[in-house]
């Protein structure tokens, strides 16, 4: 069936099946690549888009669910807090293997969004759902609080 | 390894001067060049040497023979090029060099190919050669161009310059000149570590950026015109045969092109993922279980604790441990299991193929591109020099994307060859053909008996490994040396603690099941039997855990040296908090030194938290900090999700009982510690890192846990070992 959507501003005709998942659509239709498939059981967080600019697991939205939604992918976010988490990210050289970076960005900006002075507790909450098999996380966390900080001043 | 891989024959010299057209091929040292780099250069670039390659905007790419999967590969080799380049670290890029083991051979293996923490150590003096071989390439395009004496030439952060004429150029200024001369035959001489501008600096990450922005590309999100995507139905037990399918379903399925046979699978090929893999949902599948493995993780066990109740081949034999422990009642007996471990990396196996005209090209993370090559020749019938390997970043390997048998590049190339047509095929593995797929960290069983005299000296240690094999049957077998797989042993056959009378008997399990090599492979379990069992031995016997280490190490002075290092740095955290218990650990593996402090308390299930670790490497010269101080977070907390909740088990019957991330535990934030490195001081060649920061931390916090409550935990992983109150 075709289905519109909003991506990243841009209104974007896919012709799919509706059950599809939303992360399938971004990636094989759209080639929007930079959301990542981890495990399709909104487990691992490494497919994070922003709808309506909330944190959400693209692989097990059906795409039918996500019309006439705002989607945001890392492609297309922006803003002071994605600058701020991006730039943060950089500084601390956060990624390793990379694959699950997408996700993790786009979960704490979405953090930011809400929280905007996070805590330790706050980072572990919205970040659970991100898993990172390099393990970066204690330099994910130190970004946070720094890209916090750099919002601040 | 050099004397157990078939390298594919004639990949010729010759293979690699056609082809290069006009470009230059210059350079005494290593002047041959690659294919793709061929392909891709501009007229006027310069190809400086197998490795080094500077554009007209004077942009210089390194050619990396290692895979990037995360460690640092692009940084660090980049960074030993960079610095005897004198370029300035802005002007640097990484790209994978093509499959060629004539070029591009890891000098430690003797094929192309990443493991054992080799990558920088085996590069040092390569990558660094080839730095200062384009730079003297340029400075003689720069003497001829100024028409100046070469030796009054400098090069300083990009700039080649002659100081008294004040005539100066970029690199991309000098390419075209440069690229019609040639070396002298004599290597240029390299700098002395004084003389370093990057090496031992933090230098940020090449691929840092595109990984923040999602720019970065992986083999996932290749998409080639007219390109196919399949996924693979795989036995259900290891072992089981496919007897026959019905794929009338799947066929029904608007998007699903076409369903293959394979040798011991079925392809299904669809315009999409996610077509592809609702196909392979409705596919029925009959499978010949006859001669699957079928016992269960707990069968498995018995059977191993049962097998270790004997001696087994000999490894090491000091003295007579068995005669000292057979007349003392002052001994320690410990058992320890350790699971089945997946990888898990975070983007499953995947790799693009296609063969046009009887050219196969390939796109994946691969991991023994020599390997893979010949075995993917070897599925399509053709010379291993008709099979181009574009390596690709690879999200996450851990020791997952390099099989013995290249069993995942053949998957790949059957499923391409099967389709029968010239076009691109993505085959693409679930997390659940992930974590079910098999070549897991191998299950253990450690039976160890230790004695100490009166006077509280360590007399005896007896060490049973029930382990299965890594090389057995496979074509790397020729490293086992009568019959014992070292890796099976490492870091209990070389006991770095001094005991008069010492025993290491190893049993090759024969299981169905396919295992590799994980992350620190031995290590992940000989340092947790051997880092608790001293702490044991030095808390009986009231010694302190650092000075008791130190004092069984004799001359080992690197590791004394991290020991102290790793002490001095706690030191500074204070005293230890209330509720809270510290445990330390040292291992030496792949050639770099590690000890670890991990402070822990108790939580609210019953189970470990780790609040801190402190750590302190000694990896000789360490080329790029930052990146030695990520991959000692990053063993860490891969360690450390293997001995809390890692566990990789078999039900009765064979079947795997996880599939997912939501039952196969991994590694959370909320879970991972603070981490404070120091790095040694050393002018010891460089070693590696990407494993050496694993092992001590599992023994660690199981000697803070058991100070703390006093619970040896003896099964792993925490999770399953800890007796809860």
């Amino acid at each position: 069936m075709s289905i519109k959507l909003q991506v990243n501003g841009q209104v974007k005709t896919v012709d799919v099946e509706a059950d599809t998942p939303l992360l399938w659509v971004l990636r094989d239709e759209l080639m929007l690549t930079g959301s990542k498939f981890g495990c399709g059981m909104a487990q691992c967080g490494a497919c994070t888009v922003h709808i309506n600019g909330i944190a959400q697991r693209s692989c097990v939205l059906p795409v039918s669910a996500a019309e006439n939604m705002q989607i945001t992918t890392i492609e297309g976010v922006a803003g002071k807090e994605a600058q701020a988490i991006q730039q943060a990210w950089q500084a601390l050289d956060v990624p390793q293997c990379g694959y699950c970076q997408s996700g993790q960005v786009m979960s704490a900006v979405s953090l930011l969004k809400t929280t905007p002075k996070p805590s330790d507790a706050d980072i572990d909450q919205a970040m659970a759902g991100n898993v990172c098999r390099c393990a970066t996380y204690a330099r994910i966390r130190q970004a946070i609080h720094q890209a916090a900080d750099t919002m601040e001043a | 390894m050099k004397n157990v891989i078939q390298v594919p024959a004639n990949i010729s010299r010759r293979r690699f001067i056609q082809g290069t057209t006009a470009s230059l091929m210059i350079g005494a040292y290593l002047p041959m060049l690659a294919k793709n780099v061929m392909a891709s250069s501009a007229t006027a670039s310069l190809e400086a040497n197998a490795f080094v390659k500077i554009a007209p905007d004077s942009s210089v790419t390194v050619l990396i023979k290692h895979i990037e999967f995360g460690q640092g590969a692009f940084t660090g080799l980049a960074s030993l090029v960079a610095d005897e380049l004198d370029a300035a670290w802005s002007q640097m890029k990484a790209a994978h060099a093509p499959a060629n083991v004539a070029l591009y051979k890891n000098v430690m293996f003797g094929v192309q190919g990443t493991g054992g923490s080799t990558g920088l150590a085996n590069s040092y003096l390569t990558m660094r050669q080839a730095g200062a071989s384009a730079k003297a390439l340029l400075v003689a395009a720069a003497a001829q161009l100024w028409q100046v004496d070469a030796a009054d030439i400098q090069v300083k952060q990009g700039l080649v310059f002659h100081p008294s004429s004040g005539k100066q150029a970029q690199f991309g200024e000098l390419t075209a000149i440069a690229a019609g001369l040639s070396l002298p035959v004599q290597a240029p001489k390299l700098k002395s570590p004084e003389q370093f501008i990057y090496i031992g600096k933090d230098l940020p990450k090449l691929d840092t950026v595109d990984k923040t922005q999602g720019k970065a590309q992986y083999t996932q999100d290749i998409h080639l015109p007219n390109m196919l995507t399949a996924v693979v139905a795989h036995p259900p037990l290891f072992g089981a045969k496919l007897k026959s399918f019905d794929d009338t379903q799947t066929r029904k399925i608007k998007g699903v092109v076409e369903v293959k046979q394979l040798n011991n699978g079925v392809a299904v090929y669809a315009k999409n993922t996610y077509t592809a893999i609702k196909g392979r949902n409705v596919l029925k599948i009959d499978w010949d279980n006859s001669q699957a493995e079928q016992r269960s993780s707990a069968e498995l066990l018995a059977f191993f604790k049962q097998t270790n109740q004997q001696p087994g081949l000999v490894v090491t034999r000091k003295g007579d441990a068995e005669a000292v422990l057979s007349k003392t009642s002052n001994k320690i007996d410990v058992e320890m299991t350790f699971p089945y471990l997946a990888h898990a990396p975070m983007e499953p196996l995947d790799a693009v193929m296609q063969i046009v005209d009887g050219k196969v090209t390939c796109w994946f993370g691969s991991q023994i591109p020599t390997l893979d090559q010949g075995a993917i020749a070897q599925v399509f019938g053709v010379a291993a020099e008709n099979v181009d390997i574009q390596t690709q970043l690879a999200g996450g390997s851990f020791g997952r994307r390099v099989t013995q048998d290249a069993a995942f590049a053949v998957e790949a190339a059957q499923v391409t060859k099967a389709i029968g047509q010239p076009i691109p095929i993505k085959t693409v593995w679930t997390r659940e053909d992930d974590i079910q797929g098999g070549y897991y960290r191998p299950m253990a069983v450690h039976t160890i008996s230790t004695a100490v005299d009166g006077q509280g000296e360590l007399t005896a240690w007896q060490h049973r490994i029930a382990v299965q094999s890594i090389l057995k049957g496979s074509p790397f077998e020729g490293m086992m040396q009568n019959g014992i797989d070292p890796s099976s042993v490492e870091g209990v056959s070389d006991l770095r603690y001094s005991v008069p009378n010492l025993s290491v008997d190893v049993h090759n399990m024969q299981v169905g099941v396919p295992v590799l090599w994980w992350r620190s492979v031995g290590h992940t379990h000989t340092a947790y039997a051997v880092e608790t069992m001293i702490d044991v031995l030095l808390e009986r016997t009231e010694r302190d855990p650092i000075a008791g280490r130190i004092a069984l190490l004799n001359d080992k002075n690197r590791e004394i040296g991290v020991l102290q290092a790793v002490s001095a740095l706690v030191e500074q955290a204070g005293p230890v908090p209330e509720g809270r218990a510290r445990g330390v650990a040292v291992v030496q593996s792949f050639g770099s030194f590690v000890a670890q402090i991990a402070e822990v308390s108790k939580n609210a299930q019953g189970l470990p938290h780790v609040h801190r670790v402190w750590c302190a490497v000694d990896c000789g010269l360490a080329v790029n900090p930052n990146v030695v101080r990520a991959q000692m977070e990053g063993g860490i907390g891969f360690g450390l999700d293997a001995i809390l909740h890692g566990e990789l088990s078999l039900a009765a019957g064979g079947q795997v009982e996880q599939s997912n991330f939501h039952n196969y535990n991994v590694l959370r934030i909320n879970e991972m510690p603070q981490i404070d490195v120091v790095i040694v001081p050393s002018d010891a060649p460089p070693t590696g890192v990407g494993e050496p920061g694993t092992p001590p931390i599992g023994p660690a916090v199981a000697n803070a846990w058991r100070r703390l409550t006093g619970q040896f935990v003896t099964t792993l992983p925490f999770s399953k070992g800890v007796k809860l109150a």
